[in-house]
């Protein structure tokens, strides 16, 4: 018996104390602030402190030892590959509360309880991506899905809102079921929840081969990340959700839980299955070649900007998904480096959607943004660069993305793939272009008001210069990729 | 394992599922429905973890179905909080009814 250490922990175990201790503060500040109504002021106190906390927790996750670890009786991990993950997904979810700004009020929203749950749902994908085991995992999908539920449904007065939570909470509860049935399977055919076991018990000079129990489980357990990921055809969820949860949620809910899951994924098919690529690549295949092809044309007729970035949403996790689906290092690094940069632009838009208000109410028609260029000129070149970013135009970072992805699957002898990809991506600048010839050359609409909130500015001012300046510096995301596909793969 | 071989448990475990599953998908009628629905894939899979455990002769699966009870728990809370706003908003929980957005 290992004597118990905690350290490896410490960014979820601040995450945790803080998601505790500001329930506390929340829910007794506000009975005593105004009965019965939505404690406006406890939620402009807890949102700053929820955003702190996870900037420290990222910043521990970034400074500690990075040997690695097992945690709370093996179902954890702490190595580099969990600190690089954990260290994006933190900033990330900090980043998307930073954009939030002056929304919660506007929609008369803006109770405490919202950072919070962003806050537990941080908690759950930071324990995603260093999950060890197979009850690590499913506690840990948990944990980051059911505050998501609660927050698509936050409106609760808004028929549209509920709608979404309902939809959501439905699919993702089918979800949780294929995923459990899955470990259920591989428990039962291997006889151990441990990804070390499993790895020893289907690695390199094992016997047996491959057990069919295992391998139908394994199946299922790709399906139901495959609905956390939003990849067709487990994507049915995405637009509506997309659509109807407050803009505030679906910023969230777009950015940070994406690379979690993308992470959980890697953890599970490079870790206990890597001398497996044969059986799973099939599969990864078909969910990329579905995604980027579903995303690319469906995107095409939508007229609801946060519609549309669902589709493009699920276009680029087939994208990331090539990476993977090639099954070697380069393509795990590959497909690291495609979902940072997606979060990085995926953000940047949010905070350009958010700052389509008109009047205190947000306006969400894409033809709304026509003539953008003559009234906010700062705005419309932010979305332009956004724009070509995402639709992966050089020098900007969208395209490095795009190109490392595809060079993985090409080295990896999946040539057709990468040309399916290409032709995807050439469907989907349509729609990102569209915005942009919407915004600089159409006659100009009623104009927006400017966004009250800085942290909306910073983060978008942060994300296109993060765009901008890839080219120049594209060290030390390459750099953080490497090492986290070297502890992943060892 | 007693008298019942694991496949009987393994078969019955995988029934359940199918109709959990289905209960979803066939439904016409009620969330409520779904949410039953929901219950039973969760119980099946508990019953497989049970039946594994004891095969195996390995304590883990059990405990596993120990997690998945409260996480059900926890699950069907959320569910049925949210199916009451939504009906509060509609004021209908027919399944046809939910197409405000298509998808």
């Amino acid at each position: 018996m290992p004597a118990l250490d905690l350290v490896p922990l410490l960014p979820e175990l601040v995450l945790a104390a803080a998601a505790l201790v500001l329930l506390l503060l929340g829910a007794a500040s506000e009975r005593r602030a105004r009965p019965g109504e939505g404690g406006g002021e406890v939620a402009t106190v807890v949102t700053p402190l929820v955003t702190a906390a996870l900037v420290v927790a990222a910043v521990l996750a970034l400074v500690l030892d990075k040997t690695p670890a097992t945690v709370l009786g093996g179902h954890f991990r702490f190595d580099a590959f969990a600190a690089v993950l954990k260290l994006l997904v933190l900033l990330g979810a900090a980043a998307s509360l930073l954009l939030v700004g002056s929304y919660q009020e506007d929609e008369r929203i803006d109770r405490f309880e919202f950072p919070l749950l962003a806050l537990l749902s941080a908690l759950g994908m930071s324990l995603m991506v260093g999950a060890d085991s197979l009850l690590g995992l499913y506690m840990a999908v948990e944990l980051q899905s059911l505050p998501l539920y609660v927050m698509a449904a936050f409106q609760r007065d808004r028929l549209r809102s509920t709608e979404a939570g309902l939809k959501y909470f439905v699919l993702g509860a089918l979800a949780s079921g294929m995923l459990l049935y899955g470990c259920s399977l591989v428990y039962g055919f291997s006889g151990t929840l441990a990804f070390p076991e499993l790895a020893r018990m289907f690695g390199p000079g094992a016997p047996g081969g491959v057990p069919t129990g295992v391998l139908v489980g394994l199946v299922f357990v790709i399906a139901g990340l495959a609905f956390k990921l939003a990849a067709v055809p487990f994507h049915m969820w995405t637009p509506d959700v997309y659509e109807g949860a407050p803009t505030s949620v679906t910023a969230f809910l777009a950015a940070a839980p994406k690379l979690a899951a993308l992470g959980l994924a890697l953890r599970l098919l490079f870790g206990p299955f890597a001398d497996w690529v044969p059986q799973w690549q099939q599969v990864i295949v078909l969910l990329a070649v579905a995604s980027m092809l579903l995303g690319a044309f469906a995107g095409t007729v939508q007229t609801n900007i946060k519609r549309l970035m669902a589709y493009s949403g699920i276009a680029n996790i087939g994208f990331a998904l090539v990476g993977v689906a090639a099954g070697t290092r380069e393509g795990v690094e590959a497909a690291l480096v495609y979902m940072l940069i997606y979060l990085v632009m995926v953000l940047g838009t949010f905070g350009c959607i958010l700052a389509m208000r008109r009047e205190g109410v947000y306006v969400e028609d894409i033809a709304e943004l026509a003539g953008l260029s003559e009234r906010r000129p700062l705005m419309a070149a932010a979305l332009a660069v956004l724009m070509f970013s995402l639709a992966g135009i050089p020098p900007l970072a969208g395209f490095f993305g795009k190109y490392f992805v595809f060079m993985a699957a090409v080295r990896a002898d999946l040539v057709w793939l990468a040309v399916v990809g290409l032709l995807a991506s050439v469907v989907a600048a349509y729609y990102y272009l569209r915005i942009v010839k919407l915004v600089y050359f159409d006659p100009a609409a009623e104009p927006f008001e400017p966004p009250a909130a800085p942290g909306l500015r910073i983060v978008t001012a942060l994300s296109v210069l993060f765009v901008l300046g890839f080219v120049v510096v594209p060290g030390p995301v390459f750099a953080a990729a490497k090492l986290a596909a070297a502890a992943l793969l060892r | 394992m007693g008298a019942v071989p694991l496949g009987h448990y393994l078969t019955f475990a995988a029934t359940l599922f199918t109709i959990g599953v289905f209960g979803i998908f066939l439904n016409r009628k009620n969330v409520i429905v779904i949410l039953m629905s929901i219950e039973l894939i969760l119980l099946a899979v508990n019953v497989n973890f049970v039946a594994f455990s004891v095969a195996l002769g390995d304590l883990a699966g059990q405990i596993f179905a120990m997690f998945v009870l409260t996480v059900a728990a926890a699950e069907a809370a959320i569910g049925l909080a949210i199916v009451v706003v939504y009906f509060r908003n509609r004021g209908s929980i027919e399944v046809e009814d939910i197409n405000l957005m298509r998808g």
